[in-house]
């Protein structure tokens, strides 16, 4: 594997990385660009957002993401999971919608709470 | 009327950070006043993640962030209203503001905190040639009719502009099963955060056309399709430049403008970036009237955005205890070579702070640079940066004690380093 170069995604500074055949990182500010560059070479991972349609709430819909980053190749799958599904208000922030989706062991969680209105 | 010590408007992430702020310095007598059904503005339909990490040392979706600061308003037990809104405001801080609830109701204020955030850009303020059929919509028109009412803006998009807006409903609109054809940016870089760049765009094969725009729309009731062409260095579209996409929606990310008219009304004193111009503790040149977050200047992050906000809470705080001075002994703060704009652009020189926060974008990328900060033509303090882009606010600590006098101009610029 030749050397790679990357932007960092970790947070909005986005360093400009490059990662050796060896997973030796380089251009990282802080210790979580050493942990994205590996990752993102050998197992690229990302936080899906979506909505899914909830019933009695104020809107048609409610906010999730996945709790933790998935395989970005099961991106598409998580996105026809969530898709399925739907909700009845209440809702609060953390509530699990989908448990283990597309078998990543991750869950899907909402992110607003969904009072319900009627 | 009623009587208020702090009348903030907006309930947005800088006016509920406002009152906290505000809140935790000793004023207890505010009201928050929300146009919107809810509390926390444009971050509701953000439902990305990414936010937070400075605040919270955490990755938050919008949603999680505006709960946040909520709840922070709630258990303060902060008053505010919502559908409510500011139809007038004077310069006596007397505030009008209506609702279906209460009719029109009248505030009298102590002081004021404006929070209004900006509006987009529209396709009007940009002259795009061509047709004008339905179909052509802000991003953050999208993304608010994607993420909290369902509804897909087309099936095949086009977006002009790369702010983070725009990126992000790339993504956004391929998830949700649209086929993004591409994104056209007139500047030769792009307006987004690197990493907007790499998990909206590259991750989904998503083209960037830098130095392009939308040279064309055609359509009769709806878009059927538009033209980009290469822009010169004038940014004029070059002829015979033209690739053609057939679209049904084409979606703007052209900028974000300081949503100023209650200022404007009473003829507050603005910037050319159209913001106020305010002192170090974000009073602008109306007495006891208070600018934070992105209607005074655009923000990148949200993080940045509330923690300016409680220094105009904490602004107000010092304001009512009689502690601001009166007497302009003002410094003028400047951008020179190389900065578009600096916030602050008056200096107080109070006794409060020791140091205070400047805030400025540069013009164009550069590497290898000094930030310069110069007092009436003499350099008292420089500060290396090896990269430095347009679309990442800088943020410089200043100690006020680097100022001899009370009087002059400090100028803000940036200089290439000597070979």
């Amino acid at each position: 594997m030749a050397v790679k170069e990357l932007i960092c995604i970790t947070c909005p500074r986005g360093c400009h990385l490059t990662v050796d055949e060896n997973l030796v990182v380089k251009g990282n500010f802080c210790p979580r660009g050493a942990v994205y560059g590996k990752q993102e070479v050998t197992n690229p991972t990302r936080i899906v957002t979506s909505t899914v349609r909830i019933s009695g709430a104020e809107l048609p819909l409610c906010p999730v993401k996945t709790a933790q980053p998935i395989p970005k190749g099961k991106m598409g799958d998580i996105m026809a999971s969530i898709n399925k599904v739907s909700l009845n208000a209440p809702i609060r922030i953390g509530d699990v919608v989908i448990a283990n989706v597309a078998g990543t062991g991750v869950d899907v969680v909402a992110t607003r709470n969904m009072d319900k209105v009627f | 009327m009623i009587n208020k010590d702090l009348v903030i408007i907006g309930g947005g992430s800088a006016g509920m950070a406002a009152a906290v702020g505000a809140y935790d310095h000793g004023v207890k007598d505010i009201l928050i006043i929300e146009r919107s059904p809810f509390l926390g503005g444009i971050l509701n339909q953000c439902i990305h993640n990414g936010f937070g990490l400075t605040e919270f040392k955490e990755e938050l979706t919008g949603p999680e962030f505006a709960y946040r600061f909520i709840e922070q308003v709630k258990t303060r037990r902060i008053p505010y209203v919502l559908e409510s809104t500011v139809t007038s405001i004077n310069r006596d801080k007397l505030v009008i503001y209506t609702s279906a609830k209460e009719g029109v109701v009248e505030v009298q204020a102590k002081a004021i905190i404006m929070a209004t955030g900006c509006y987009e850009r529209s396709a009007g303020a940009i002259g795009i040639p061509g047709d004008r059929p339905a179909g052509i919509l802000t991003a953050g028109q999208a993304q608010l009719f994607l993420n909290e009412y369902g509804y897909l803006c087309g099936k095949r998009i086009f977006i002009l502009g790369s702010g983070d807006i725009g990126l992000i409903m790339a993504r956004r609109l391929t998830l949700e099963g649209a086929k993004v054809l591409g994104v056209a940016e007139i500047m030769p870089w792009s307006n987004g955060l690197n990493r907007n760049m790499v998990q909206c765009l590259f991750d989904f094969g998503i083209p960037l056309y830098l130095s392009h725009t939308v040279s064309k729309v055609v359509g009769k009731e709806r878009v059927e399709r538009i033209e980009i062409s290469q822009v010169d260095a004038h940014m004029k579209a070059i002829p015979g430049t033209e690739q053609s996409f057939n679209v049904d929606s084409l979606i703007l990310s052209i900028g974000l403008i300081p949503n100023n008219d209650l200022l404007n009304s009473i003829s507050c004193t603005m910037s050319r970036t159209r913001g106020a111009i305010v002192n170090e503790h974000f009073e602008t040149d109306i007495d006891g009237i208070f600018s934070c977050g992105n209607v005074l200047h655009v923000h990148d992050l949200v993080d940045n955005v509330v923690a300016e906000a409680r220094e105009a809470g904490k602004g107000v705080a010092l304001y009512l205890e009689g502690k601001l001075p009166r007497e302009d002994r003002i410094i003028a703060c400047l951008a020179g070579d190389g900065v578009g704009y600096v916030v602050p652009q008056k200096i107080a020189l109070d006794e409060s702070d020791d140091s205070l926060l400047f805030k400025f974008r540069v013009k164009a990328p550069s590497k290898n640079v000094f930030i310069e900060y110069a007092f009436n033509g003499e350099v008292i303090k420089r500060v290396f940066k090896p990269v430095i882009i347009p679309s990442e606010m800088e943020i410089e600590s200043f100690p006020k004690n680097l100022l001899k006098s009370n009087q002059g101009t400090l100028t803000v610029s940036l200089k290439a380093k000597e070979a």
